[in-house]
């Protein structure tokens, strides 16, 4: 009997608290139809090209085949094949892959460095702070993309895994900027200052306490991010500073355009991947943006 | 005023030094000199040695900064082995295409964008509002290379409305009309790209600022006088709202020379973006080298101009 009286008002304290992040999240997409097309539509898209992409076997897709060159799109190649007669479709599906396995790492790194900085140099202030502001503030006025293109070229032995370094390093910046002001104002709250009396390390309080206060910023952040990374990536393969040329990439498929004759002739060889870029952008900047209304009480749809 | 402009250059001092620094780090980096495009199988070796230690190659790495700074300040940038020719003459000629291309851009992106913002304010939360926001979206999520393939391949090479490279056609002398306008319309297709895709920033700043506007005391003010509703917007709001515009001016140039790698090459235009693709693919160090360091300054000068206007416009943010 008095179980059953404490699952009563355990169920009752549960529909009186305020809804958390998730929940606030997930009323938010329930609201706006699009976002919920958005999303579901990336998760069905992006889960077809990971399983699709493990499935393809990649020296045979590079095999160069003279007899199909710039086959058009038929039963034999979906999607037509391009100059060395190589299934455009195939490659479509692991260039995808490959430009979001890179994407995700790049956002991952980046985020990871912003989060520790922003946290640590706006906990602390003062001089520590004041050093990463001055580096932070050079590396918003370099030209980056002009000194990312500078060092793919320059570096020996240029692989994916340097690319993925190269790009983090200049990237980093903006979440660390924007994590640092949240951290900033939070560290002056009471439950902050409550906290330090108690005599909690700095450990604690900065990762425990005070990050959770900031993820939904951070959730937000990782999207856009993570969505700017594919067009930074996909940018840079298309003009050929990206992934190794035996590597498909998205990027590196729109730049069949260059040649003017497959521009006009042989549209499927670039505009599908292009169409691809496109699309991703749109479905991730769309989820991006509902979940940072949701982050924000005063724009929320749900 | 003057305080805070030349606090604001002092700034920039330092920061100038040390990407000068990085990109000098950077260039000794690069694989080969600049006498390896020199060298054929006909080339005494001796004599490559000895135009490299004629020209310092082998100094400590500090003398050849200063050196090398300083031919910089006098606007000696050495010699591209590509082209052949100074480096500063050639950066010159680009920056001229480049500079128009910016030019009609600019102007484009505030036709565009100021009607729009001004627009999806004024009719905040009708159907046309949210098709103005719509479509700020859609040009925010476009990359810049995706619009500008789309749009050489459609209107380009499918319809035939523009040209799809080069800056004028060859038929035309230079100085008739006739050049000018082939000028121009070469021209049109890559900035229209260009302003659709900055048309955001504005539209979305200028149509909350209006929001805003619509409730501030002077605008009541001014209605209970009789003013028409048309006229507090085209003079009471509209103005209060465009001053702040102005200072997107800075940032507007930082995206512009980003974005001027991508539109060029893919437009064939050749300004400095396209010459920077084309001294990476020719390892034309003393050219990268040179634009690095111009469009680092040009980034530089775009950030103080945008923190200029914004301090006139608006006096509170001004550092004292």
């Amino acid at each position: 009997m008095k179980n059953t009286e404490a699952i009563e008002i355990s169920k009752e304290m549960k529909a009186s608290s305020p809804p958390t992040g998730f929940q606030v999240i997930a009323r938010e997409f329930m609201k706006d139809k699009l976002a919920m097309f958005s999303l579901i539509s990336l998760i069905i898209v992006i889960g077809t090209i990971y399983i699709w992409a493990w499935q393809i076997d990649q020296t045979q897709l590079m095999r160069i085949s003279l007899r199909d060159k710039l086959a058009e799109p038929g039963e034999k190649f979906w999607l037509g094949a391009d100059k060395g007669g190589r299934d455009i479709l195939g490659q479509l599906i692991v260039g995808a892959r490959n430009s979001l396995t890179i994407a995700i790492a790049v956002t991952l790194i980046t985020s990871f460095i912003g989060v520790v900085i922003g946290l640590v140099t706006g906990y602390f202030g003062g001089w520590i702070d004041n050093i990463f502001m001055r580096i932070i503030d050079f590396f918003i006025t370099i030209p980056t993309l002009m000194i990312i293109i500078v060092f793919v070229t320059m570096v020996p032995k240029y692989n994916i895994l340097m690319f993925i370094l190269i790009m983090s390093v200049f990237l980093w910046v903006s979440t660390a900027r924007l994590i640092r002001s949240k951290a900033l104002s939070e560290s002056r709250r009471d439950y902050i200052s409550a906290s330090k009396t108690l005599g909690t390390s700095n450990f604690v309080i900065i990762f425990k306490e005070m990050m959770p206060n900031l993820s939904s910023i951070l959730i937000v952040e990782m999207t856009l991010n993570f969505a700017g990374n594919v067009g930074l990536e996909t940018g840079l393969s298309f003009l050929g500073f990206g992934l190794p040329p035996s590597i498909p990439s998205l990027g590196s498929l729109v730049s069949y355009a260059f040649d003017p004759f497959i521009m006009e002739n042989a549209w499927w060889n670039w505009l599908p991947a292009a169409l691809l870029i496109l699309l991703l952008m749109l479905a991730i900047n769309y989820v991006g943006q509902a979940i940072r209304r949701s982050a924000d009480a005063r724009q929320r749809l749900g | 005023m003057w305080k805070t402009i030349v606090k604001r250059i002092l700034v920039m001092i330092p920061q100038l030094f040390v990407l000068s620094l990085l990109i000098f780090i950077m260039a000794k980096f690069m694989p080969g000199d600049p006498f390896t495009g020199l060298i054929t199988p006909e080339t005494d070796p001796a004599r490559v040695e000895e135009l490299r230690i004629k020209a310092g190659f082998y100094d400590p790495w500090y003398v050849q900064y200063v050196n090398w700074i300083g031919n910089a300040f006098q606007g000696d940038f050495g010699r591209s082995y590509t082209f052949n020719v100074p480096v500063a003459n050639l950066i010159g000629d680009r920056a001229m295409h480049t500079l128009w291309l910016s030019l009609l851009s600019v102007f484009l992106l505030y036709l565009i964008a100021i009607p729009l913002g001004v627009l999806a304010g004024r009719y905040h939360d009708s159907f046309l509002d949210k098709s103005i926001v719509f479509y700020s979206f859609i040009v925010y999520a476009i990359p810049t290379f995706i619009l500008g393939l789309i749009n050489l391949f459609f209107f380009g090479y499918e319809l035939g409305w523009f040209p799809t490279s080069g800056t004028v056609d060859i038929k035309y002398e230079s100085g008739t009309f006739g050049y000018l306008w082939s000028k121009f319309y070469h021209i049109l297709l890559p900035a229209i790209t260009y302003a659709l895709l900055a048309t955001t920033a504005i539209i979305q700043y200028l149509r909350t600022e209006i929001i805003d506007s619509k409730s501030m005391d002077y605008v009541r003010t001014a209605r209970s006088k009789g003013i028409p509703i048309n006229k507090v917007y085209s003079r009471h709001i509209f103005r209060n709202s465009l001053l702040p515009i102005a200072a997107f001016l800075g940032f507007t140039i930082t995206g512009l020379l980003a974005g001027s790698i991508f539109i060029e090459t893919i437009f064939g235009y050749p300004g400095m973006g396209k010459l920077f693709i084309e001294a990476i693919n020719g390892r034309d160090y003393s050219v990268i080298t040179a634009l690095v360091m111009l469009f680092g300054f040009l980034t530089l000068l775009g950030s103080l101009l945008s923190d200029i206007i914004m301090s006139i416009v608006d006096p509170r943010i001004r550092i004292d």
